[in-house]
C-alpha cells in the first residue's frame, strides 16, 4: 500500500486516509464508516456486557462476569467519588461512555492500512475506522451530555433557580450581563472541550500512525511500536477523561446553591 | 471533516446504548456485586462468630475435662478404698472361715478319738474277758460276773 500511496504522493495518501465514506451532500449527508464502526463497537459492548449480565451470579463469577464487574466497580467508584446524589442514569451513562469511547479509540490500534485495504478490495473507496477521529461522533456524545447537563440543571434547581444561577453568579446581581456571558461561555465550553479533546488526541494519534506508514518499511517498526504502546495509554486515558468529566459536569448540575 | 447528519445518527445510537445499559446491563451486574458483597460480609461475620464459639467451646471443654478428671480421680480413690475394704473383709471372712474349719476339724478329731477309745475299750473288754475265760475256764459265768466286768470296762475308760 505504501508504495502505491507514494505514487499518488504523500499528501494524497494522507488525505485518502482522512476522508470519510460519505453519502449525500451538505448537512444531510452521512459518514457511513463512522456510523458503521460505532454501531458495531456499541454492539460489541452491549453483547459482552449483556452476556455477563445474563450469567451474573452472586456466587463465583465467570471470566466475562469478572471483567464486567471490574469495569462496573471501577466506574461506580468514579461516580461515587464525585457524585453525591442519587441517580439511576449517571453510572450506566458513565460505563457506556467509557467502554464505547475506549472501543472507538481502540480501532486506532489496528494498522492504518489493514481495514481500508480490505475495504478497498471490496470496492469501498474511503474508510476511516476510528470513530473518535470524526467530529460528528465526539460532538454527538458531548452534545448528548450537554443536553443532560441542562436537563438536570433545570430539573434539580428549577427553571428559576437555573436562570438565577446563570445571571447572578459569580459576581452578584449588579453585573448580570457579565455573569450571563461568563456562565454561557462556561456551559458551552463543556461540550466543546469534551468533543475537541477526544477528537484532537485521536486525530493526532491517527495522523502520526499515517505519517509513520509513509516512511520506509525498515524504519516503521522502530517508530510505530513505541507510538502504539504510548497510544494504549492515550486511548484509555481519553476514554477515562471523557467519562470523569461527564460525571463531574452532571454532579455540578445536581448541586443546588 | 464537516459536521453533518452523522451527528444525529450518533446521538441516537448513543441514547440507545445508554438506555440499554441502564435498563439491562447495569442493574443485574451491580445487584450481583452487591449481593456478593453481602454474602461475603455475612460469611465473614459467621466465621467470626464460629471462632468465638470455638473459643467458648474450648473453655467449656476444659471445664468439663477438669470435672471429669476430678470425678475420675474421686472414683479411683473410692474404688481403691472399696477394694481395700473388700480385701480386708475377705481377709476377715477367710480368717473366720479358717477358724471355723479348724474348730470343726478339732471337733471331728475329738469325736473320732472318742469313738476310737470306745472301740478300743470294747475290744479290750472282749479280749480281757476271753483272756479271763481262758484262764478261769468254764467256771466263770458270764451272767454272774457282769458287774465285775462292767466295773473293769469302766475303769478302762
Amino acid at each position: 500500500m505504501a508504495t502505491e500511496a507514494h505514487a499518488e504522493g504523500a499528501t494524497g495518501y494522507i488525505i485518502h486516509h482522512l476522508t470519510s465514506l460519505r453519502v449525500g451532500e451538505g448537512f444531510w449527508s452521512l459518514h457511513l464508516d463512522t456510523l458503521f464502526f460505532s454501531v458495531l463497537l456499541g454492539g460489541v459492548f452491549i453483547w459482552f456486557f449483556k452476556n455477563a449480565a445474563e450469567k451474573a451470579t452472586a456466587g463465583v463469577p465467570g471470566l466475562a462476569q469478572n471483567f464486567a464487574e471490574m469495569l462496573i466497580e471501577f466506574v461506580d467508584t468514579q461516580v461515587k467519588d464525585s457524585f453525591h446524589g442519587h441517580s439511576k442514569l449517571i453510572a450506566p451513562l458513565a460505563l457506556t461512555i467509557f467502554c464505547w469511547v475506549f472501543l472507538w479509540n481502540f480501532m486506532d490500534m489496528f494498522p492504518v492500512d489493514i481495514l481500508p485495504g480490505i475495504a478497498g478490495l471490496m470496492g469501498i473507496e474511503y474508510l476511516r475506522v476510528v470513530p473518535s477521529t470524526d467530529l460528528n461522533a465526539t460532538f454527538a456524545m458531548s452534545i448528548s451530555v450537554f443536553c443532560l447537563i441542562i436537563f438536570y440543571s433545570i430539573k434539580i434547581k428549577g427553571p428559576i433557580g437555573f436562570a438565577k444561577e446563570l445571571m447572578f453568579q459569580p459576581f452578584g446581581p449588579w453585573l448580570t450581563p457579565f455573569n450571563l456571558l461568563l456562565k454561557l461561555v462556561e456551559e458551552i465550553a463543556k461540550p466543546i472541550s469534551l468533543a475537541l479533546r477526544l477528537f484532537g488526541n485521536l486525530y493526532a494519534g491517527e495522523l502520526i500512525f499515517i505519517l509513520i506508514a509513509l516512511l520506509p518499511w525498515y524504519v516503521q517498526p522502530l517508530l510505530s511500536f513505541p507510538w502504539a504502546i504510548f497510544h494504549i495509554l492515550i486511548i484509555t486515558l481519553q476514554a477515562f477523561i471523557f467519562m470523569v468529566l461527564t460525571i463531574v459536569y452532571l454532579s455540578m448540575a445536581h448541586e443546588d446553591h | 471533516m464537516s459536521i453533518n447528519a452523522t451527528l444525529i445518527g450518533q446521538m441516537i445510537t448513543f441514547a440507545l446504548l445508554v438506555w440499554f445499559t441502564m435498563k439491562y446491563i447495569w442493574p443485574p451486574l451491580f445487584d450481583s456485586l452487591e449481593e456478593r458483597k453481602k454474602k461475603i460480609a455475612d460469611g465473614l461475620a459467621a466465621a467470626e462468630k464460629g471462632q468465638e464459639q470455638i473459643i467458648l467451646a474450648e473453655k467449656k471443654a476444659k471445664v468439663v475435662l477438669k470435672e471429669a478428671k476430678d470425678q475420675s480421680s474421686e472414683i479411683v480413690t473410692l474404688a481403691q478404698k472399696r477394694a481395700n475394704e473388700i480385701v480386708e473383709e475377705s481377709k476377715h471372712i477367710a480368717k473366720q472361715e479358717g477358724e471355723r474349719l479348724i474348730l470343726a476339724a478339732k471337733g471331728q478329731i475329738d469325736q473320732e478319738l472318742q469313738q476310737a477309745k470306745e472301740g478300743l475299750r470294747k475290744e479290750i473288754t472282749t479280749l480281757a474277758l476271753s483272756a479271763a475265760q481262758q484262764i478261769l475256764g468254764a467256771e466263770i459265768d458270764k451272767a454272774k460276773h457282769q458287774d465285775i466286768l462292767n466295773k473293769v470296762s469302766s475303769q478302762l475308760g
